[in-house]
């Protein structure tokens, strides 16, 4: 995984709650037994006007010129901002190999689903959790006019609209792994000699569960 | 020492270490595949050269892609060559990396979290992992079971274990009788009527009181399956004697020796008298009506005898917003009643309820009548060979077919349209599933959960009714 480096990125205002995975990455494109290739169908039902499938030409597609990420303003957009429940739905991890692949690299919300939350960090994705207050002005700078950047420095833990500072949490561990690009399964192979003896406890134990 | 939650027990005897922050390293006991989550994992086993670290601690089944029609031809004869090379790639990397997969043409294959509890693969007290959402399911035996990524089932694959923080915990309690015709799927939609789709984020569930006891295991597979819809990862009950029943003598369930040691065990997994939970949540199970939703979100529910509601009546504005959205999208007017939504097409089935019991209480409703001229298509789509030959045994299959009805193969099936059983746009479905997001069940189609009393309710009169009055 990339090391995840401060930057700055143009602002998508994603205007609903409750936006769920089939909605992120529809189901027909969870056919592929690839990890990439997802951001052109990303927002698929919403963003273009005609039913996707795989394998078309989606540069051939009639767009969608009433959705939010067809805006010109946000074309190269990095930081989505969306409303609470965000990716709330299937485990898919397709969801986020979308948004990533579509340029993505930061998610605002006031709050997400679990496991698409967890699902962010193992793809250099970083989902932020503001107070719903801060989301609501932060909507109306990024939908007022020119589109709005946001400086973003994880190591900091701060967001720079213009000349404000917004502080977040995120949690220890997970900030480690995104700035040092690290793989969860190497780390957990580290510790093999804890999972063995915890394996030997457990099968004297709780033998049946090990047939 | 101080009284535990259940979840506590689940989660004390799963830990392998954690650290000060919160963070652990949790073993898990049974991890279950299927193809759309897996074939990235197994790619990045193969990328890096690691093997499972316990090939037998796995269970693999196609179900999501699967035909439900005429299987004669076998994988190769699957007509959406996408959805072929995925369920080709499944029985490929399960022989390549020796896993136990019971493949599309065997007869105990099904949906997975049917196939899990009906094989005992699934135990009270161990920890279940599967690259899906739905896999809260299995908590109805007393498991801690979640739903995870792909990057977590290659995680998995290759160290047994999961990097985790334990969640707080919830209680809901059902206290009370229900009344007639007021099944499981009607008490989780309450439920998720009451705390909203985002009301169990961040929490594991527990499911208790005297409405819970009385269910059945296949009706707290049920309750436990949309546990994720309310937000929360896991879902679960204490073991009872039912759990115990349950479990004997299926092919993975522990026997003889064994079998008393686990019973022992078992035993020991509820919630002590006196532990503290982080929010309580009670429900009168009196007070609980059929269940129909009307929106595109789990938690726009109402009782039977309800109209679809205002969104003028909603203070909230994104809430009302949303609301708004939803019935442009259904195709609903406000103040309608829901008793007066009529159906094109009706879906029996999914990880929610395609086992016998659901069955039976189907074929209950549609026994000796037909399916309504104005519905299309009604279909049932049983959710293991083995419920298949169970129902075929009971006579089930000639109630359906006989009423009109289509009696199909295992798999999931319209619940997400990812095989050819789909709703065309502006369609409207009864349907047993989870879920009723915009677009789930067919790009445009228009969903409304409800039980499997309900579908075949609205499937012979074509539209919802009050289920009581047809008993």
């Amino acid at each position: 995984m990339e090391k995840f480096e401060t930057f700055t990125g143009i602002v998508c205002p994603l205007d609903r709650s409750n936006v769920d995975t089939d909605a992120i990455i529809p189901k027909q494109f969870l056919k592929s037994i690839k990890r990439s290739g997802f951001g052109p169908n990303l927002f698929d039902e919403w963003r273009y006007l005609d039913h996707g499938e795989p394998g078309m030409d989606n540069r051939k597609r009639a767009v969608n010129p009433d959705f939010v990420l067809n805006d010109p303003r946000y074309q190269g957009a990095q930081i989505l901002l969306a409303r609470k429940n965000f990716g709330c739905g299937s485990s898919r991890e397709h969801a986020p190999w979308a948004l990533a692949d579509y340029g993505f690299r930061v998610i605002v919300a006031p709050s997400f689903a679990d496991i698409f939350f967890s699902n962010c960090f193992k793809n250099g994705l970083l989902p932020i959790v503001l107070e719903e207050e801060i989301i609501d002005r932060l909507f109306r700078l990024a939908s007022e006019g020119r589109a709005l950047e946001i400086g973003v420095d994880l190591q900091a833990q701060r967001l720079f609209p213009g000349d404000e500072e917004i502080p977040f949490e995120v949690d220890p561990f997970r900030k480690h792994c995104l700035l040092n690009g690290l793989d969860d399964i190497g780390l957990t192979l580290q510790q093999v000699d804890a999972i063995r003896a915890y394996e030997a406890r457990r099968k004297s134990e709780a033998p049946w569960l090990f047939c | 020492m101080s009284a535990k939650t259940l979840y506590d027990k689940l989660w004390e005897s799963h830990l392998v270490r954690s650290d000060e922050d919160g963070t652990a390293l949790i073993y898990i006991d049974r991890h279950l595949l299927h193809e759309v989550t897996s074939p990235q994992a197994f790619e990045g086993l193969r990328l890096a050269g690691r093997k499972p670290w316990r090939a037998g601690a796995n269970l693999a089944t196609p179900d999501h892609n699967v035909p439900t029609t005429d299987r004669a031809g076998g994988v190769a004869a699957i007509a959406d060559p996408i959805s072929r090379t995925q369920v080709e790639t499944l029985d490929v990397n399960c022989r390549e990396f020796a896993i136990a997969e019971f493949e599309m043409l065997d007869h105990r294959q099904g949906i997975v979290h049917v196939v899990g509890p009906e094989q005992g693969a699934t135990l009270p007290g161990m920890t279940v992992v599967c690259g899906d959402s739905h896999t809260s399911t299995h908590g109805a035996v007393g498991a801690l079971a979640f739903g995870i990524g792909t990057s977590e089932v290659e995680h998995v694959l290759a160290t047994q274990c999961l990097i985790q923080k334990k969640s707080k915990a919830m209680l809901i309690r059902v206290e009370g009788e229900t009344g007639a015709g007021v099944t499981a799927k009607d008490i989780v939609l309450a439920v998720i009527g009451r705390i909203g789709t985002a009301g169990g984020t961040g929490y594991a569930i527990e499911f208790a009181g005297s409405a819970i006891e009385a269910l059945s295991i296949e009706g707290r597979l049920t309750l436990c399956n949309m546990a994720i819809e309310a937000g929360a990862r896991a879902g679960f009950v204490a073991v009872d004697d039912k759990t115990i029943d349950y479990v004997k003598g299926r092919p993975y369930a522990p026997a003889g020796e064994n079998r008393e040691r686990a019973v022992a065990y078992w035993r020991t997994l509820h919630t002590d008298e006196g532990a503290e939970f982080d929010t309580v949540v009670t429900l009168d199970a009196a007070a609980i009506k059929p269940q129909v939703t009307w929106g595109t979100s789990p938690e726009m529910v109402a009782g039977i005898d309800q109209p679809v509601p205002d969104p003028a009546n909603e203070s909230d504005s994104v809430k009302a917003e949303g609301m708004s959205r939803a019935l442009d999208y259904m195709g609903l007017e406000a103040g309608t009643p829901i008793s007066e939504i009529k159906l094109d097409k009706v879906f029996i089935g999914s990880c929610t309820n395609s086992r016998i019991e659901d069955l039976r209480a189907a074929a209950r409703i549609a026994e000796g009548r037909r399916v309504a001229e104005t519905v299309k298509l009604a279909l049932v789509v049983p959710g293991s060979g083995l419920v298949k030959a169970q129902a075929e045994a009971e006579g089930l299959d000639r109630i359906f077919i006989d009423a009109g009805f289509e009696w199909r193969e295992p798999g999931c099936s319209m619940c997400l349209a990812m095989n050819a059983d789909r709703l065309e746009p502006g369609e409207r479905c009864a349907s047993t599933s989870n879920r009723n997001f915009e677009g789930r069940q067919g790009q445009g189609g228009r969903t409304h959960l409800v039980s499997p009393a309900m579908a075949a309710a609205a499937a012979v009169s074509g539209c919802f009714v009050d289920i009581t009055a047809l008993n």
